[in-house]
């Protein structure tokens, strides 16, 4: 009993092993083999739509709903100590800094990831990967390439779009519905963002979100058993494992750059 | 080496895992010729095939497509010899966000320059070969099965290769597909002077359009021949596969212990 629970305890690390250095030769691979992905960019461009257009929608709402609540939820701590003008910078701080590209990417996990691994795994378990492969043209880089590096440049574009109609809700709220000061709201949000602290922080954020979500779920897509579960399981697995990753990185990533930060 | 012989197999031995699956496999397929690999489900056939296409490597013997050894050739080398070769998937493997244009367009924009509108001329030759002219705007999701097999017949001949392997093209049609598909292969076998490799278990259908026939069974190759050859074959294990026998060499049961020992009877009682 106790020997064959060590036994499988082995086969499952053994097994993780071998899924992690599979993950990291995939990754190698597809960005090696990416030349077809910027010599016909019209791939990309098409996979540009997919992620990161169809996207737009649950993004745009999204951020638009974060941007108002905060925007009520910061007037209501601001007033409290008489600095409700400083509304503008704490909503545009917290969206550009972290709200905006964590919560971008996470959408994006939910939405353009699992849709990704589905495709993949669906035409694996449908042999359209082998049929590529015997018709002498490269999956990795005709099918999984320019999915990737579509997902790396349409990640930065939505969160900054999450982040702008966020800027945009918070101003709703603030200003047109609560009664905020319009001039003190935009001069303190202009003084207190930082292009390279902030901004650029931001945009680094979501270009790493970008390739993180991106790899995991074309990972999972290629690697997904041919069968309805083996699907269902690698969908399911994208947007968990993504988000979780999201969330990691997005601490290790702060720690770095907002160190000094005041 | 004979050089009319366009596949070689030579005492092929391949396993997944621990599970050996072929254990000694001897084929040829001359060039022009439709040839057979019929056996039971599961006895190796679609491996055969993937050994060929260079998608698996045998751990023992050789696999010889057109004098080369398959096996032997790193990634350019394979892909240049699969140019030349086309493969025909059990449910057609056909690109679904495509329609049935770009489907056989395909391979012609990924390896050639040629300009759209000799492909478009081209693409419209093969989809006439199959019939299917008029279906070259719909999406796959909207062709029936065979119609689905007939679109990626056109699709595995667009670049005119001089191997296609079909894996069990018979599978699931109706009686008409089933005629109209077997007298494909055969037609564009002679007219195209291709080499035709059949996977397929079913055996009356491809009698009728083979020139050859190889049997494979537990890993290697039982009984060979040409379709009369077959026919009259008093091989046991040919006799059941030919007549479709319930049992007998292949048999019915799957090995299980003693059934009223399952049952839980005990031999007083059974």
């Amino acid at each position: 009993m106790l020997k064959s629970a060590i036994t499988r305890l082995g086969h499952r690390v053994l097994d993780a092993v071998w899924r992690i250095g599979f993950a990291a030769r995939f990754f190698v691979a597809t960005v090696f083999r990416s030349g077809t992905a910027f010599t016909r960019l019209g791939l990309t461009i098409r996979e540009i739509y997919f992620s990161g257009v169809l996207s737009l929608i649950i993004i745009l709402v999204s951020g638009l709903f974060v941007g108002m609540v905060l925007g009520l939820q910061g007037y209501d701590t601001l007033q409290r100590y008489g600095s409700e003008s400083a509304l503008g910078s704490l909503v545009a701080l917290s969206l550009v800094r972290e709200l905006g590209p964590v919560l971008a990417a996470l959408l994006f996990a939910s939405r353009a990831g699992s849709a990704i691994t589905a495709e993949i795994g669906l035409m694996k378990a449908t042999e359209q990967l082998s049929a590529m492969e015997m018709m002498a043209v490269d999956p990795i880089a005709r099918v999984v390439a320019p999915r990737f590096w579509a997902g790396i440049i349409s990640m930065p574009l939505l969160a900054a779009l999450f982040s702008a109609t966020g800027i945009f809700g918070g101003y709703l709220v603030g200003v047109q519905l609560i009664g905020v000061d319009e001039g003190s709201f935009w001069s303190q949000m202009q003084s207190a963002v930082d292009f390279q602290e902030d901004i650029v922080n931001g945009v680094i954020k979501s270009v790493v979100f970008g390739v993180a979500v991106t790899a995991i779920a074309l990972f999972e897509g290629y690697d997904a058993p041919p069968t309805a579960e083996g699907v269902s399981g690698a969908t399911t697995r994208t947007v968990v494992t993504s988000s979780l990753v999201v969330l990691a990185l997005d601490f290790v990533l702060t720690a770095i750059m907002f160190r000094g930060v005041s | 080496m004979a050089p009319d012989n366009l596949v070689e197999i030579e005492n092929v031995v391949f396993g997944y895992g621990a599970r050996p699956v072929l254990k000694g496999v001897n084929l040829t397929a001359r060039r022009g010729q439709v040839v057979a690999i019929m056996g039971n489900s599961g006895c190796g056939k679609t491996t055969l095939l993937r050994l060929i296409g260079g998608q698996l490597k045998p751990s023992q013997g050789t696999v010889k497509v057109a004098g080369e050894s398959v096996a032997d050739l790193d990634q350019a080398g394979l892909y240049r010899l699969r140019r030349k070769m086309g493969m025909l998937f059990q449910f057609g493997a056909l690109f679904t966000d495509m329609t049935v244009f770009d489907n056989v367009a395909f391979q012609l924009r990924e390896h050639t320059d040629l300009p759209e509108d000799a492909i478009r001329d081209l693409v419209l030759m093969k989809l006439h070969a199959v019939g299917l002219r008029g279906a070259a705007g719909l999406m796959p999701a909207e062709l029936s099965g065979g119609m689905a097999r007939r679109v990626a017949l056109a699709r595995a001949i667009a670049l005119d290769p001089m191997l296609i392997m079909y894996d069990e093209p018979f599978a699931g049609l109706d009686p008409i597909s089933l005629g109209v598909t077997g007298n494909l292969i055969r037609r564009l076998t002679d007219t195209l002077g291709l080499t035709s490799l059949v996977v397929t278990h079913d055996v009356q259908e491809s009698l009728k359009i083979v020139d050859y026939v190889y049997f494979v069974s537990e890993g290697v190759i039982e009984a060979e021949g040409t379709p009369d050859q077959i026919r009259a074959s008093t091989l046991p294990f040919v006799h059941q596969f030919v007549h479709g026998e319930v049992d007998g060499p292949v048999p019915f049961h799957y090995p299980a212990p003693p059934y009223a020992e399952d049952l839980g009877l005990s031999a007083g009682h059974a």
